[in-house]
This record gives structure tokens, C-alpha cells and sequence, in this order.
């Protein structure tokens, strides 16, 4: 933000975050690309214009309040017009809980959100299974590596019919899964999908809120000292790195 | 001033959460006779004139890309408002 941080910013790999009316947690995605080492760019939903950005973030909260369906209206927002062009043409794409909500209703994703199962709002620290450790944004944890993270939200049961969620198995598309417990009524306790090239990743738990010790979720380094969530965010440099 | 009914319900092999909370509710009201509930979505669209064809077109298409989500929904009634009140208002 600063002119004094031009020198180290210049070469920094630039991820957009962008913010619908309702959007909350932009500035903790922001945060967590500025400690994996880029340099976030906020973007605005009314924008067609991606500013050049290497990468997005859609972020989590009730875009739109929820209204008609999760995501559903923001879906249509000029800067998903423009997203859902730059996604296709392999740029990487994160979409946390309503962010991976409106990747569903862009067709970016498939399946969707629905209620939770128990029709109970969810907030816990959520355990889960990297399955797929080679997507864009997946790549600095390994194949079946365990991390927590928070999980918090009311529409969050992932439904895709049978032929989907074999196709998503059978392709190694299923990013993550939940561990200990389905939390919400999930298909096959999925957490998380990629798409085909793995570009476009989305989940329901929040990796932006477990990146900077004394903040996070417990974890056998002490109280709140989790930091499972930034090599979401590190595996985006990493790729964009090696693109 | 005309309108336009569209609703849409959740597809039957979708479990519909809501319809299970509704359907749990109703016994503690004395009402036994009800097995299942499903939960669905009415809107009413309205237009300046009349409900022509090309706007029951223009609500059929609505009604596909943003009314609702083909993934966990169907529409199943797309119909001008005017024609409904006759019979369902029994």
C-alpha cells in the first residue's frame, strides 16, 4: 500500500479479493495473502475489471444476504463476468464458503450448498484430508495430510448427484474432505473440489482465519497458534511461481 | 398490471432440510396426518401491461438462470397469475 513497499511488491505475485455487498471476510483474505508474501488487490463486484490481478479470491460471508440461494445473485456481479472468462482460461480461482458458493452458481464448480443437514448454524474448528495436493492452490500441503481450520456457516451440506460425485472421485477432484465427523450432511463428507485443471478450487471451511499464529485455531504449538490455513495461500505464489 | 407465478421446488432425490424441520413440527400441533413436507419457493413477477407469451418466455427464462439452480431445484409452474385465481382461491 505504501510507495516505501513498491520495491518489494513489484515482482510480487498481485491476488485480487473481491468484495459483493455482504462480503466479511475480504480483509481476512487480504491478510493471508500478505503473510504468504503477495500482494492483495481488492476488487469490487460492480468492477468487469480484474486489474491484471495473478490470481482471485472469492471470499466467505452472506453476499446479497443469502437471498434466493447462496451466491446465487452475486453470481451475476459484472467482475464474475469477467472471472468466470479469466478462470476458463486457467487463471487460479479460490472461492471460500459463500466465495466457493458462488462458484457452484457460476458452473465454475459443480454441485451446490444447501442447509445444513441439523439446520443448525456451524462454527468450530473443522479437521479435514488434503486429498488432492496438486492444485494451484493445494500444492504446499501433501496427499492426505490432516489440518485444521475454522468451519463456519448454515448453508453447507454439498449436494451433486451420484454421476457428479463419482466423476469428482474418480478424477481426483475432491480437494478435501471432513475428518472426525461430518459437520453438515456433506455427500461423501466433501469439504472441498477442484475443477478439472485445478485451477478453480472452492471449500466451505475458511483457511483465512488459521494464518498467523495467536489468531488461529488451537494446535499442539499452543492456543490460537494454527496456522494450517496459509499454504493455501503459499501454493498460489508457488504455482504462479512455476506457471 | 399483469403478473407472472413462477415456482420452483427442491428436486426429489434433494433431501430438503427445511421440509424435515417443518414435517418434525407438525405432530406437536396434533397434526398427524401429514407424512413428509417439502419446501419450495413462489415469486410473483410483474409487468407494466398485459402477460403475453414473449414475457411467459422472458419468466421461463428467469425462472431457469436465476430463479432457480437446475443443480437442486426445478421449476415446476411457470403460469400468468390471472388464470390461477379462479380455481385456487377455493
Amino acid at each position: 500500500m505504501s510507495a516505501g513497499s513498491a520495491s518489494t511488491t513489484l515482482d510480487s505475485a498481485r491476488i485480487g479479493v473481491v468484495t459483493f455487498p455482504g462480503t466479511l471476510d475480504d480483509r481476512d483474505a487480504a491478510r493471508a495473502v500478505r503473510l504468504a508474501g503477495g500482494e492483495p488487490v481488492s476488487l469490487f463486484h460492480a468492477d468487469g475489471d480484474l486489474q491484471g490481478v495473478d490470481a482471485v479470491v472469492l471470499p466467505g460471508g452472506f453476499s446479497y444476504g443469502d437471498y434466493l440461494r447462496a451466491g446465487a445473485i452475486s453470481r451475476f456481479a459484472p467482475a464474475m463476468d469477467a472471472l468466470v472468462d479469466a478462470a476458463k482460461g486457467g487463471l487460479p480461482v479460490l472461492g471460500i464458503c459463500n466465495g466457493f458458493q458462488v462458484l457452484t452458481e457460476a458452473h465454475l464448480l459443480p454441485g451446490s450448498m444447501i442447509k445444513n443437514d441439523h439446520l443448525h448454524f456451524v462454527c468450530r474448528e473443522q479437521v479435514l484430508a488434503v486429498e488432492n495436493a496438486e492444485t494451484a492452490w493445494t500444492n504446499a500441503y501433501t496427499a492426505g495430510q490432516h489440518i485444521t481450520i475454522p468451519l463456519k456457516n448454515q448453508d453447507g451440506q454439498f449436494v451433486a448427484d451420484e454421476r457428479t460425485l463419482d466423476e469428482l472421485e474418480g478424477e481426483g477432484r475432491v480437494a478435501f474432505r471432513y475428518v472426525g465427523g461430518n459437520p453438515n450432511g456433506s455427500r461423501r463428507d466433501i469439504a472441498g473440489i477442484s475443477n478439472a485443471a485445478g485451477n478453480v478450487v472452492g471449500l466451505m471451511p475458511h483457511p483465512e482465519h488459521a494464518v498467523e499464529a495467536g489468531f488461529g485455531p488451537d494446535s499442539p504449538a499452543g492456543q490460537r497458534a494454527g496456522t494450517d490455513g496459509l499454504g493455501f495461500f503459499t501454493s498460489v505464489l508457488a504455482s504462479l511461481v512455476h506457471a | 398490471m399483469g403478473r407472472v407465478v413462477v415456482e420452483v421446488m427442491p428436486k426429489p432425490e434433494i433431501l430438503d432440510p427445511q421440509g424435515k424441520a417443518v414435517v418434525g413440527a407438525l405432530p406437536r400441533l396434533g397434526f398427524t396426518q401429514f407424512s413428509g413436507v417439502r419446501q419450495g419457493k413462489r415469486f410473483e413477477l410483474e409487468v407494466d401491461g398485459e402477460v403475453t407469451s414473449e414475457v411467459l418466455d422472458a419468466a421461463r427464462q428467469a425462472a431457469e438462470t436465476l430463479l432457480s439452480n437446475p443443480v437442486i431445484e426445478d421449476v415446476v409452474r411457470v403460469a400468468d397469475a390471472s388464470e390461477e385465481s379462479a380455481g385456487a382461491v377455493a
